[in-house]
């Protein structure tokens, strides 16, 4: 792939024309089988050994619609503020392509489950902007497959594909966002807060993990551009399976910049599939998009109606948990934190780990300072994610707690905790270990204070005149002679004590 | 009555993967439309008070529990395969489409 694009530059791009984003969200779900047969879905699996009849397509068989499938279905339409049919169907989307054994996906087409929502996503500088949701709806995973022959093991130059069917029929909701218009240059920010928070959305309603590095979530970016002023949509372009976050965002910054170059040529945009590629962060030509009448969609003949009783909705509605923004709004108020805060936090991946913290019992502004100050700083260092860090939430509690009860300070907390990541045992055992008890005795801190004074007589008669500021040259005494092990503030308090000097 | 056109049933016969001889396009355009006529006949009789179904029995929610089942080994899975490779399904070179 030797062709160039001809891009605009971003800011060009947006003098000129108005995006216009759709997104389309695939999430797998946790279900422990499969959607339509009891198939384990475990990860892992040697090659199609969680197959059967039903999602291999084989001829008699019948499927069954996994109950907590459609739960899960209900509860996402719930969350995302939308109604919930009162009676749909499958249908089949047929398909010629081996990654599909049955020739057809088993899927929704004009019923979906739910329909008619919206989800409020929040920008990094806290500003919130409504998605409007069309659908969300009921399908199935198709299989993997491996390329081979191909020189760089991808479908081109490939001699023959192998394919496992492990993953063929594991349920995934498909959730669809009307146009979105108004966004103007934020565009991509928009596109990637709102697969965030759909992200989070799922996460807490504990339907699936969501982890998009393992195709647990993946996104489709249709994007068109209309000149600036018009309102009829330009011709989109459909880029296919972005899995991170970032690319989400790269990804619709790409194609605006391509589809501004196309127009401004006086040439029209293709309608067609994309694939966007993460080393460059380009995107190249697919195939062409085929009409949705070709796959000839009709009702499922082999499952009958989902017709979700009103009473079961209102339950699911009732037992939802407490949505992410909800979350987020209520814990910057009651910690007293700005938005920027709060998305600084966010993005760092920090919100959980500190939360479970201040639960462990430690206050909010020690769980917030040692996530967002030390540990991000570990992490960032050894390429980990918060969560992956060998401490627990209960372990940094520990240590708030310590400093809280004066037994250490700052500073030999954070040996503890650095003794901690290094496995060296729980904190109280680091403590132990490594001797990293504040001196709290106050015997030896007095004479360590007496010291400090009777050795530095010119900075004891300073003090004595009214200067309290350089009492901070004793602390050093004392801090020094106790190997930092001395609770800084009781020191100053023991000098000024003994100098007969009050502060303030 | 509906009329089918030749080209209409090579399309069809491009996404069932079917390959048509142009006397059989003819022949089958005619065939078609004598199966669609017939079954139009339905919406004769089926006034707006009949809802169009896709199902025999009048049932909804036919669900089960999310419990694993026993699968397949993979030996019985691929026993049906023309022909396989590392424990997977082998199928020719996929053109045109990824």
């Amino acid at each position: 792939m030797t062709t160039t694009t001809d891009l605009v530059s971003y800011e060009d791009a947006l003098a000129s024309y108005d995006p216009v984003m759709g997104l389309e969200v695939h999430v797998e779900l946790g279900t422990k089988t499969k959607m339509f047969c009891g198939c384990s879905t475990a990860l892992g699996a040697e090659p199609n050994s969680q197959t059967c009849p039903t999602c291999l397509g084989l001829p008699g068989s019948l499927p069954v619609v996994n109950a907590t499938g459609v739960e899960s279905a209900i509860r996402i339409g719930l969350a995302l503020n939308c109604e919930i049919a009162e009676w749909c169907r499958f249908a089949r989307k047929n398909y010629f392509y081996p990654d599909m054994p049955k020739n057809f996906q088993t899927s929704q087409y004009d019923e979906p489950i739910a329909f008619n929502g919206y989800l409020d996503v929040q920008l990094e500088d806290g500003e919130t902007f409504r998605v409007e949701i069309e659908r969300a709806h009921m399908e199935e995973d198709t299989g993997k497959s491996t390329h081979v022959g191909g020189a760089t093991g991808r479908i081109h130059g490939a001699s023959h594909s192998l394919l496992d069917y492990n993953r063929a029929g594991i349920p995934l909701i498909e959730i669809v966002t009307k146009p979105i218009v108004g966004a103007g240059e934020r565009a991509p920010e928009v596109a990637k807060a709102y697969v965030r928070e759909l992200r989070e959305l799922i996460r807490a309603l504990g339907v699936s993990e969501a982890r998009m590095e393992m195709g647990q979530m993946r996104c489709d970016v249709n994007l068109s551009l209309m000149p600036k002023g018009s309102e009829k949509f330009g011709t989109r372009s459909e880029t296919k399976n972005v899995n991170s976050l970032r690319s989400v965002e790269r990804a619709a910054r790409y194609e605006i910049q391509r589809h501004a170059a196309v127009l401004d040529g006086g040439g029209k945009v293709i309608q067609e599939t994309r694939h966007f590629h993460e080393d460059t962060g380009s995107t190249t030509s697919g195939r062409t998009k085929e009409e949705a009448e070709d796959y000839r969609y009709f009702p499922e003949p082999d499952l009958v109606p989902v017709a979700p009783p009103r009473e079961w909705v209102e339950e699911l509605r009732a037992a939802l948990p407490e949505l992410p923004l909800v979350r987020r709004t209520r814990l910057l108020e009651e910690w007293g934190i700005s938005a920027t805060d709060m998305q600084a936090i966010l993005n760092a991946g920090a919100l959980d780990p500190i939360v479970a913290t201040i639960e462990a019992g430690a206050d909010a502004a020690s769980a917030r300072k040692w996530w967002m100050g030390e540990l991000a700083r570990h992490a960032n260092e050894s390429g980990k994610a918060l969560d992956e860090l060998s401490i627990t939430p209960e372990q940094v509690a520990r240590v708030a707690k310590l400093v809280a009860a004066g037994d250490l300070n700052d500073k030999l907390a954070r040996q503890v905790i650095e003794g901690v990541l290094a496995g060296e045992g729980t904190p109280d055992e680091v403590v132990e270990k490594r001797g990293l008890k504040v001196v709290s005795d106050e015997g030896a801190l007095t004479a360590a204070v007496d010291e400090a004074i009777a050795g530095n007589p010119a900075v004891a008669d300073k003090i004595r005149g009214g200067k309290v500021a350089a009492a901070g040259a004793l602390v050093g005494a004392v801090m020094k002679a106790t190997r930092g092990q001395a609770d800084a503030a009781r020191v100053k308090e023991l000098i000024l004590e003994k100098l007969g000097v009050s502060e303030g | 009555m509906p009329g089918i056109t030749r080209e209409e049933v090579a399309h069809l016969a491009r996404l069932a993967r079917l390959e048509l001889k142009p006397e059989e396009l003819d022949h089958f355009a005619g065939q078609l439309d004598d199966i669609i006529g017939a079954v139009a006949r339905v919406s004769e009789v089926a006034d707006q008070d009949v809802p169009p179904t896709s199902h025999p029995l009048p049932l909804t929610n036919v669900m089960r529990a999310d419990e694993v089942r026993p699968s397949l080994t993979p030996e019985q899975a691929l026993s049906g395969a023309p022909a396989q490779e590392q424990q997977r399904f082998k199928v020719p070179q996929i053109l045109g489409e990824e």
